[in-house]
């Protein structure tokens, strides 16, 4: 006798069923949802006489920002106000990921060393940072720390070359005479030449077995080749230094306090969780690898560069990638302290300015998403080429 | 035959360089020349910031008094925040009613501490009354409006209660939003599946300024003219959406981890999905990633910070803006130290206690 399955059985008893009938049920009350949104959306707009579409990107601003990377006043037009955010948003970003990793590093590191005092400290200054509010450090920077500055006429100074007092911080501006563009030339030539050796070496390694000393040929290669042929071109970079004019500082380059206490506080707040990371990384290196090395006669740097560094990058990378994540949308915190980012200048005044709050908070939502997707797939290609390769 | 006499040698004293006081100091602090230059420059430093340090917060300080003139120069003023201690707590709600706070959060005290301590009874009821029926009371008692409780509007809410609140109530929804959510990524079903994708990805790739401000300007043009949503809600909804969105990808962290053998398991008992799901799955998978959880919680107290951004007056917000009152000028880094601390305390026992339970939870794979 062969067992049947009743006919009577309810089709909803069926998952496949089932499954089809939810997922129908979600794509009907998403469809409403969005239909409602919409709706309303359009009665809103209409009654409260806001015209929509992206025409107003053309039109005059009419506010001014006090810092941008390309040129901007009042009569440029509020598209380019999205790019002079933009822009003030990947520079601070930038600078921030830079110095937060290199913060980061000393201090994991720094939290393993066998000196005690070392450790103890690099780890105070990670369990303070973590657990303060960012905006809060932002703060601290800004109205606390830049605040008590002295004003111009008063500036501390350095050799009378770099200058900072509240407006900011003030330090010589270069300026490239004709010569200088041979030094670039030979500094590429060099960089050239050191990636053929580079190539050269290793080839040479794999079928021989002699080492060559890479590192130091191209040190010497990149910094003398270059130094030398900008002393022969007669020094051709002057140059302009900041100078005390009425009632503020004129030429050179001049650093906002904001974008200073900003970096600051991002670098500092994201440094500690990097520091967190780095040191599980090393920790995650199982302690027979380095032994292991070691009993192969390997030398102490060898084990580090060899063995250490490529296993603990695995655990430090993913994590890596999502602190700068964070670092690069905790800059939009900028729009605290008046630093013009993407969301001060755009979600803030632009918005203000024209009312298009659809339009203003999607493209800057747009910009975000753009980045941590760009990022996260860039991290995501690397991890995958460093990732452990199993059987 | 001669007889060989044994006589052990008398037991040596270890090197005076590895023991005591001094060898510690010698292996942990003066190992070689580079550590030995480390130590001293961190003494250096320790010299120079941790006694004016001290100096100014504690024995310089000036601690009584009731107005500016109770302040010395050398020290901290510790007097700017008691005088304004109950606004840095309450916000502007109206004094005569701070009891109904009190009783609330006294109330959240004890059935927290109820459901952590070891060894107490009843803690099913306990739970299902916290979840299902104190947020209601508190909601009552905040907002009043029943029993003859006068209605405090929300927007005199602020101060430490806010925070608090904000933080509590994104808690609260964004944890079980997260395992709908994570659930949800690792289903079988394309559709579902792919909405929350979406919906993950979206909240985590956007900063939670940015969600703010969504919510404070694009929620009242999204929803129908009858319906006006109070900026605090509007406020919660946001931080619970982008919370919730992070709270997924660490609960669908601690779902991967468990092995496979589990599932299949489950559906050898013959469970249906969602009993093998709580019964065997999530309860493992929570355990799991309790460090995790914490730490988005840890995230997610700190971050209540931005919704000064769009105008609610949380506890820095109050205390930024008693700054700028003229009897107290000058007084800014009393407060954000002020601030730091209360934060620091809570985030950093937080994170103390995640490890504690991490260690006590953990059963080995």
């Amino acid at each position: 006798m062969s067992y049947q399955t009743k006919s009577t059985k309810h089709w909803w008893n069926n998952a496949q069923h089932r499954a089809l009938l939810f997922q129908v049920l979600l794509i009907g009350g998403l469809a409403l949802v969005v239909w409602t949104i919409a709706g309303n959306t359009m009665t809103n707009l209409e009654k409260r006489g806001i015209s929509t579409g992206f025409k107003f990107l053309t039109q005059e601003s009419g506010f001014g920002i006090i810092q941008s990377l390309v040129p901007y006043d009042e009569s440029y037009s509020f598209g380019r106000t999205f790019v002079v955010g933009l822009l003030n948003t990947l520079l601070v970003s930038f600078c921030g990921i830079i110095l937060a990793t290199i913060l980061g590093f000393t201090v994991g590191v720094a939290r393993l060393s066998k000196n005690w005092l070392v450790s103890t400290m690099a780890g105070i200054y990670i369990e303070i940072f973590r657990n303060i509010p960012l905006l809060l450090q932002i703060f601290f920077c800004y109205f606390a720390v830049l605040r008590a500055l002295p004003s111009p006429k008063q500036s501390m100074s350095l050799g009378e070359t770099i200058f900072l007092n509240i407006r900011g911080l003030y330090l010589p501006k270069p300026i490239f005479e004709s010569g200088f563009g041979l030094v670039l030339v030979v500094l590429a030539i060099a960089v050239a030449v050191t990636i053929a050796l580079a190539i050269w070496a290793g080839k040479r390694q794999r079928e021989t077995g002699q080492q060559f000393n890479t590192p130091l040929a191209a040190g010497l290669l990149v910094i003398l080749l270059p130094l030398a042929t900008y002393f022969l071109a007669g020094s051709p970079v002057s140059w302009e230094l900041p100078a005390l004019k009425g009632f503020n500082f004129k030429g050179g380059i001049s650093i906002i306090p904001e974008f200073t206490a900003l970096l600051v506080a991002l670098s500092i707040y994201t440094g500690a969780f990097i520091a967190e990371a780095v040191r599980s990384g090393i920790l995650a290196v199982n302690k027979g690898q380095t032994e292991a090395a070691s009993a192969l006669g390997l030398h102490q740097s060898m084990v580090l560069k060899l063995v250490v560094v490529p296993q603990a990058l695995r655990v430090i990378i993913p994590q890596l990638t999502s602190q700068y994540l964070n670092l690069v949308k905790n800059s939009s915190l900028a729009t605290a302290i008046g630093y013009p980012d993407l969301v001060s200048v755009f979600a803030g005044t632009t918005l203000n300015q024209t009312g298009q709050a659809i339009e203003v908070v999607a493209m800057t939502m747009a910009v975000y998403l753009f980045i941590s997707l760009t990022i996260s797939f860039l991290m995501n290609w690397y991890n995958k080429k460093i990732m452990l390769v199993e059987r | 035959m001669a007889v060989i006499s044994y006589t052990p040698a008398i037991d040596r004293m270890p090197p005076v360089a590895k023991a005591g006081v001094v060898g510690w100091l010698r292996q942990n602090l003066f190992s070689s020349w580079i550590s030995s230059l480390f130590t001293v420059v961190a003494l250096w430093f320790l010299f120079k910031t941790v006694p004016p340090a001290m100096e100014w917060l504690f024995f310089k300080a000036s601690w009584v008094g009731t107005t500016r003139d109770a302040c010395s120069a050398d020290g901290a003023c510790w007097v700017f925040i008691s005088v304004r201690f109950e606004q840095f707590i309450f916000g502007f709600y109206p004094s005569e009613q701070y009891w109904r706070v009190i009783l609330a959060f006294v109330m959240f005290v004890a059935l927290v501490g109820w459901l952590l301590v070891e060894r107490t009874r009843h803690k099913g009821k306990v739970v299902f009354f916290a979840i299902f029926i104190y947020p209601v009371i508190a909601y009552g008692l905040f907002y009043g409006g029943l029993f003859g409780l006068p209605v405090v509007e929300t927007h005199k809410w602020g101060g430490l209660m806010l925070t608090l609140i904000l933080a509590a109530v994104g808690m609260f929804c964004s944890l079980p939003l997260g395992v709908v959510l994570a659930l949800g990524r690792r289903s079988s079903m394309p559709v579902a599946k792919s909405v929350c994708i979406f919906f993950i990805e979206f909240w985590r790739g956007v900063p939670l300024i940015t969600v703010l401000f969504m919510s404070s300007v694009m929620l009242p043009i999204f929803m129908p003219e009858e319906i006006s949503f109070d900026k605090l809600l509007r406020a919660m909804i946001g931080i619970i959406f982008f919370q919730s969105a992070y709270m997924a990808e660490v609960i669908r962290g601690g779902l991967q981890a468990i092995p496979r053998g589990q599932y299949e398991a489950a559906e050898a008992l013959g469970l249906s999905y969602w009993k093998s799901m709580f019964l065997i799955i999530m309860p493992q998978a929570m355990k799991l990633v309790i460090p995790g959880i914490v730490n988005t919680f840890i995230a997610l107290f700190k971050d209540t910070t931005l919704v000064l951004i769009i105008g609610l007056f949380d506890l820095l917000a109050v205390v930024q803006s008693a700054f700028s009152d003229p009897n107290w000028l000058g007084f800014s880094v009393e407060g954000y130290v002020f601030v730091a601390a209360i934060y620091w305390v809570s985030c950093f026992s937080m994170s103390r206690y995640s490890m504690y339970l991490e260690k006590k939870l953990h059963t080995g794979h």
